[in-house]
């Protein structure tokens, strides 16, 4: 029985990172899985409703459900979309029976990179290679909302070459926030500075995370900062040999 | 209107931001040495005890009010109702008329901030003199608390220290331990000339009508024993049903708020003083306050807003609250609990921002110890503020734009390229030309770089990766 599974790669990854849907496409077929990358997906919808905008967010999140019905696993580059899929759109959904029976058998499939690795593929050295030393970040919905911490840990220390130095506060926010970001863009930037703070104190060259929207703060951070310190997704990471 | 120069102020203070991170991190430290599970291996337990205590009280809260009006008069106090603040002003104002009452003295109390009694009292010719030191020193200061639990958070010992200086006429002091003694000998003289204490209530207990009170300093035990008269200020939620479920609530406020197992001192007031009795107050009032508090009790899911206990680990979570500190807040409550009360109290439309001030990480849900959900109300909150307030016009069109091409796959797609082509580069975007350094982008590029749009979106690459291997 060949392995299969749909990317769900993001609108950010989509439009800003695409490298990183193409490191996690190549880190699942070095497993031995079979990729579908449904060309009807757009967003999950989590703009909108993170903004208050409920309807506009049901309209992208039913477009979301017509679009991934049938897959078996989807795996999303990102805690925080996947949360919006397996947490949130219930929320959506809470007035349409139909809808949230077609949610809630959804939910079980969708995955966050790490925790697809990890628990499903049952995959921890992937036989990457990378000569860095690394501190990793704490993304907020993958920590709080689907409670991964150690998986991405596990995979990273399995990297050859690659020494995982924590950060004294990896688990605060790096002020990213979605609109949080720009309607208190000077709260967002405070944050983000004291996270490269942060950053900077464990002399590591690399920031390392599985949401690449908190990425782009960080390493707009970092660059605005002029610090040579760079940002990559862990599937990046994981595809390197 | 967001106080958005207020909070950019704030921010470029870096004195004061020092102050507040430092502050709100120590506080950080001692919860977590305190519901470490070596210490306090039940807490977990305790926590979900505590929500379900909650929601059960505040689902039969009108019993439990009765009941403890009832053990109130039977211990010979008397509760005294009031739907808005200014209710609770006016009778507090009214009994010291009637007692000829000069001076006031109080202990740390959220709720009365709520009525700004002070000003009230002052404008009546009456002097109210705060007794807690972070209190007592923001009332020199002529502020209101900068957190719920630290008032004084915000300040240094060397503000304190010009502070008392320029009020108190006094030689430059900077030792705490010496700045403590000061209040200590300012204070100890109104406790003892004070007609009236007032002190708010960590907790009332239906079923022996108490008002129970902590703190660590043993002024809101003079404020409530030395007086003739105790009042006691509270909103509605401060209920628990018995004496026993304190075993619960003291041990995760203490913990919650300031890393003590238990505060220094823990007050069970029930009623004036007794014959035999040495201490206490002759005549016991409680005044329970509504101001806004019954319009959350409808809705099941908003309830839980009642829940805290108001031991402010939220606050000292919450790395906005730490970046804007406590007085950007446009009401008593500051941080995210302030957040999701201040609109419910008030309607959503007096500070429609507040519930977008948050970049929802949820370090404040998990660190709740009543479990209040605080993330899902600031959602909540913001579709109530979409549906229920005008909002601005480019707002709206921009998320029905995103709608429509979030949900038309071939547009969506194109979206990218426009971008690569507006602005191509290679590396991390620094400055962007006039004619696009305009909305959401601008603010952006004000705090950090902006990343190089890909030349092609992933679709595109995944379509050539098959083409390539076909």
């Amino acid at each position: 029985m060949p392995k299969r599974a749909s990317l769900f790669v993001t609108c950010v990854v989509d439009q800003v990172f695409p490298s990183v849907g193409l490191a996690m496409a190549e880190v699942l077929e070095r497993l031995g899985w079979q990729l579908d990358f449904p060309e009807a997906q757009t967003c999950c919808g989590q703009p909108a409703f993170n903004s208050g905008y409920r309807a506009q967010a049901r309209k992208v999140a039913l477009h979301f459900l017509d679009v991934f019905r049938d897959a078996e696993y989807i795996v999303v580059p990102s805690g925080s979309c996947t949360s919006m899929i397996s947490h949130h759109f219930e929320e959506l959904f809470a007035g349409d029976s139909a809808r949230l029976a077609e949610t809630h058998a959804l939910a079980p499939r969708v995955y966050e990179f790490s925790r697809f690795l990890t628990e499903v593929a049952g995959a921890e050295d992937v036989g990457a290679r990378m000569d860095a030393v690394a501190t990793y970040h704490d993304s907020c919905h993958a920590l709080r909302e689907l409670h991964i911490k150690d998986a991405p840990r596990r995979l990273l220390r399995k990297v050859r070459g690659l020494e995982l130095r924590e950060m004294d506060i990896a688990d605060e926010c790096c002020g990213f926030g979605g609109t949080f970001s720009v309607k208190f863009a000077d709260v967002s930037g405070a944050m983000a500075r004291t996270k490269i703070d942060s950053i900077a104190r464990t002399g590591a060259g690399l920031v390392v995370s599985i949401d690449s929207s908190c990425l782009m703060q960080i390493q707009g951070a970092l660059s605005r900062a002029g610090l040579p310190i760079r940002t990559l997704h862990l599937a990046e990471v994981l595809a390197s040999r | 209107m967001t106080p958005l120069v207020q909070i950019r102020e704030t921010i470029a203070n870096a004195g004061l931001q020092q102050a507040i991170y430092a502050s709100t991190g120590r506080l950080m430290d001692k919860r977590r040495h305190a519901v470490a599970p070596e210490v306090f291996p039940d807490y977990q337990e305790l926590r979900s005890q505590a929500n379900l205590l909650k929601r059960h009280t505040l689902e039969h809260l009108d019993f439990y009010l009765e009941q403890f009006e009832n053990n109130v008069a039977a211990r010979g106090g008397k509760v005294i109702w009031c739907r808005t603040p200014g209710e609770v002003a006016d009778f507090i104002l009214g009994l010291a008329r009637e007692r000829e009452a000069r001076l006031v003295v109080k202990s740390k109390s959220m709720t009365t901030e709520e009525l700004h009694l002070n000003e009230r009292l002052e404008q009546h010719g009456l002097e109210a003199v705060e007794t807690d030191l972070g209190e007592y020193i923001i009332q020199l200061a002529g502020q209101r608390p900068y957190h719920i639990v630290a008032p004084a958070l915000h300040m240094t010992r060397y503000d304190v220290a010009d502070l008392f200086t320029g009020k108190l006429r006094i030689e430059k002091e900077t030792a705490p331990e010496k700045q403590t003694l000061i209040a200590r000998g300012v204070l100890r003289q109104k406790f003892l000339s004070a007609d009236i204490g007032i002190s708010g209530a960590n907790f009332l207990v239906a079923d022996s009508g108490a008002v129970v009170l902590v703190e660590n300093e043993g002024n809101a035990r003079l404020t409530t024993s030395a007086p003739p008269i105790h009042i006691a200020v509270a909103g509605i939620e401060k209920m628990i049903p018995r004496a026993q479920d304190l075993a619960v609530f003291l041990r995760l406020l203490g913990s919650s708020a300031t890393g003590q197992a238990l505060t220094v001192y823990t007050s069970f007031l029930a009623g004036p003083r007794r014959p035999l009795e040495l201490d206490g107050p002759d005549e016991f009032y409680v005044v329970l306050l509504d101001g806004g508090r019954t319009r959350l009790l409808a809705d099941a899911e908003r309830r839980q807003s009642l829940f805290c206990i108001r031991c402010g680990a939220c606050l000292n979570h919450c790395p906005v609250y730490r970046k804007i500190g406590g007085h950007n807040y446009p009401w008593v409550y500051s941080g995210p609990i302030g957040a999701i009360i201040t609109p419910q109290f008030h309607g959503i439309d007096r500070d429609p921002w507040l519930p977008y001030a948050s970049s929802l990480c949820g370090a404040c849900a998990e660190v709740c110890p009543v479990k209040i959900d605080i993330p899902k109300l600031l959602l909540d909150l913001r579709a109530d503020v979409t549906t229920r307030t005008r909002r601005g016009l480019a707002e709206r069109f921009a998320f029905r734009m995103y709608a429509w091409l979030a949900t038309s796959p071939a547009l969506f797609g194109f979206a990218g390229r426009v971008a690569a082509l507006l602005a191509p580069s290679n590396t991390w975007i620094k400055r962007l030309p006039w004619f696009l350094n305009v909305g959401p982008v601008a603010k952006w590029i004000s705090q950090r770089d902006l990343p190089p749009p890909p030349a092609k979106s992933f679709r595109r690459l995944w379509k050539e990766r098959k083409r390539h291997a076909a």
